[in-house]
């Protein structure tokens, strides 16, 4: 295929993903819209008035990024993840199995898919938190590279989920017992100082307090963890990632007999 | 040219089923080939690793000379497949799901929109191109693949039971539409579990059976090797026991139904006089079964139930 003919196939699956998410959006952009608004009312609001400050700023401040982040990461992920397991089990993989469509447009083209309804997510939640509290970004282009590059890591992790996936349990095991934990205990709602010496150490594993600290430096220009170093260690997971899942999908793992 | 060409293929899934042993076959370009067989002989096996779904355990395929290895992309261009399972997205929309489909060939949209509509019309799915495709009946949902087969204007079409499930009139349609396409210059393959349809479409033949090609040929020589034919013939008054007819083979099914073995060198005329002799007089006479049929029973040794009406 040429260079040119490869661009239309990325974009056919990319429109066909958008598609996809805004006809359902009651299930996909809907939910996190009024989870992270419960989420601002009550922690925010309610709550965040008797927590006080973190890291100097009232609590409802601090915890927005965290917020924004986790619905990017989770929203990603459940498009990827539910997307390419769906056309995996009505079979309709193989229209593009049969197709000249290299593995990198497909591959590319879900994991724009992801990151579409990922930002898409994002801009919603941080249009609703405007309403509670400021948002200026500190340092803007940071913020935007760390919120996709986010964006493209969990998309490839739901792919990789997607394509080890036999069953709808096996779609909704890995979101519910590793995705929710590792998001939850992120960093979302407090900053690693308070924890102990050894909880601040475990802490440092999970791979998404980077993310969510990265991108609240951005925003706020606080983080528990030295940035560069954080930034670096999500682009290589990342690129990690994207060669994981390309070798997957050329050797027709979990698609091909 | 040579459209499609196999070479030793074997292929066995990951249960431990050796569903080919070593099969190699050529379509000439224009052909209107046939691959036929028994359930489970191997036919959509050979299909899926042709069009690139099933990875082969060992052996080559070249489609109009490009290595399906090597050069995949361009092989695949040249290759429109209409698989024996449905496998589109059952909530899609009919038009999305073959303009899409050109999209994922390289096709820009505009000409894509333009092909789907030129090929939904041609199968008469052009009014239902926004229903969604689970709303469509089984025969409709064979057209819209075959629209979707053909989106990207393939050279070699592939069809895997094509006419399954197709009541008769569908069938003749879209025996003419394929024959029609043949006429244009586009190789066909198909498999098929009517005989006839084989008879009346196909001028090369391939026969597989348990995983290897049995028989591999043109129809008419195909054909001249059955030596017997066997005929029923419905009588006119009932018999106590099957007459005995010189130089043929002949059974009583019951009473009133005689089936007589009349081999290639012999002329029916004999039958006839012999059975006036007896003081039988026939009512009517019918193939016991398509020639095809009767050959196709021998070759691979084995009844397939429920198709001899076919
Ligand atoms: N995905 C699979 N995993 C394991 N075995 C398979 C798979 N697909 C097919 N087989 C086996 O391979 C053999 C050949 O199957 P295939 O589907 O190629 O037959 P077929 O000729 O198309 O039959 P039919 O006329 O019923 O469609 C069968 O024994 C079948 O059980
Ligand atoms: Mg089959």
């Amino acid at each position: 295929m040429s260079l040119q003919e490869q661009w239309v196939a990325f974009l056919t699956i990319l429109t066909k993903e958008i598609r996809r998410f805004l006809r359902i959006w009651p299930q996909t952009l809907l939910p996190p819209a009024i989870t992270m608004a419960l989420y601002f009312v009550i922690f925010g609001n309610l709550i965040g008035s008797r927590v006080g400050e973190v890291g100097g700023f009232d609590y409802m401040q601090y915890i927005v990024p965290g917020l924004i982040m986790m619905s990017v990461i989770q929203n990603s992920y459940g498009n990827v993840v539910s997307s390419f397991f769906g056309t995996k089990f009505q079979h309709s993989i193989e229209e593009m199995l049969v197709s000249p469509m290299s593995s990198l447009v497909i591959l590319s083209g879900f994991v724009a898919g992801g990151v579409a309804r990922g930002l898409a997510v994002g801009a919603i939640v941080t249009c609703l938190a405007l309403f509670f509290t400021d948002l200026r970004p500190e340092h803007l282009w940071l913020t935007l590279l760390v919120v996709l590059l986010t964006s493209v890591l969990f998309s490839l992790a739901g792919f990789i989920n997607a394509i080890f996936a036999n069953s709808f349990d096996d779609i909704s095991i890995i979101p519910t017992f590793v995705l929710t934990p590792l998001t939850y205990l992120g960093g979302v709602f407090y900053s690693l100082d308070q924890l102990s010496e050894f909880w601040r150490g475990v802490s440092l594993l999970n791979p998404v307090v980077y993310m969510v600290n990265t991108f609240r430096y951005g925003i706020l220009g606080v983080s528990d963890v030295n940035v560069w170093i954080s930034l670096g260690a999500i682009v290589t997971i990342t690129a990690g990632m994207f060669c994981f899942c390309l070798w997957l999908l050329q050797r027709g793992v979990g698609i091909r007999h | 040219m040579t459209a499609l060409s196999i070479r030793h293929l074997s292929k066995t899934y990951a249960s431990g089923v050796q569903a080919l042993r070593d099969i190699s076959l050529d379509v000439e370009k224009g052909e209107f080939f046939a691959l036929l067989g028994p359930n489970g002989a191997g036919k959509s096996t050979t299909i899926g690793i042709v069009s690139s779904l099933v990875n082969a355990t060992q052996g080559e395929v070249t489609v109009f000379g490009h290595s399906l290895e090597r050069e995949r992309g361009l092989a695949k261009k040249l290759i429109g497949v209409v698989p024996q399972e449905f496998n589109f997205n059952q909530f899609e929309k009919v038009g999305d799901i073959v303009v899409t489909q050109a999209g994922f060939y390289g096709i820009p949209r505009a000409r894509a929109l333009q092909q789907a509509e030129k090929y939904l019309r041609k199968l008469g799915l052009w009014e239902k191109r926004n229903s969604q495709a689970r709303q469509l009946s089984g025969g409709m949902k064979r057209r819209l693949m075959i629209a979707r087969a053909l989106v990207h204007e393939p050279e070699l079409l592939i069809l895997d039971e094509p006419t399954a499930g197709v009541d008769i009139e569908l069938r003749r349609s879209m025996w003419d539409f394929l024959t029609e396409l043949n006429g244009q210059g586009k190789t066909i393959i198909l498999t098929t579990h009517y005989l006839e349809e084989a008879e009346s479409l196909c001028r090369r033949i391939a026969i597989i059976d348990h995983g290897t090609i049995v028989e591999n040929t043109d129809m008419k020589s195909l054909l001249e090797k059955l030596q017997v034919e066997t005929f029923i013939l419905d009588l006119a008054q009932p018999v106590s026991a099957a007459p005995v007819l010189n130089g043929f083979e002949v059974r009583l099914r019951d009473p009133r139904t005689l089936e007589v073995a009349v081999p290639k060198s012999e002329a029916l005329n004999s039958v006839f006089q012999q059975l006036a002799a007896h003081d039988i007089s026939v009512m009517s006479m019918r193939n016991k079964a398509n020639r095809l049929e009767e050959l196709f029973l021998r070759l691979v040794e084995r009844n397939l139930p429920g198709e001899a009406s076919a």
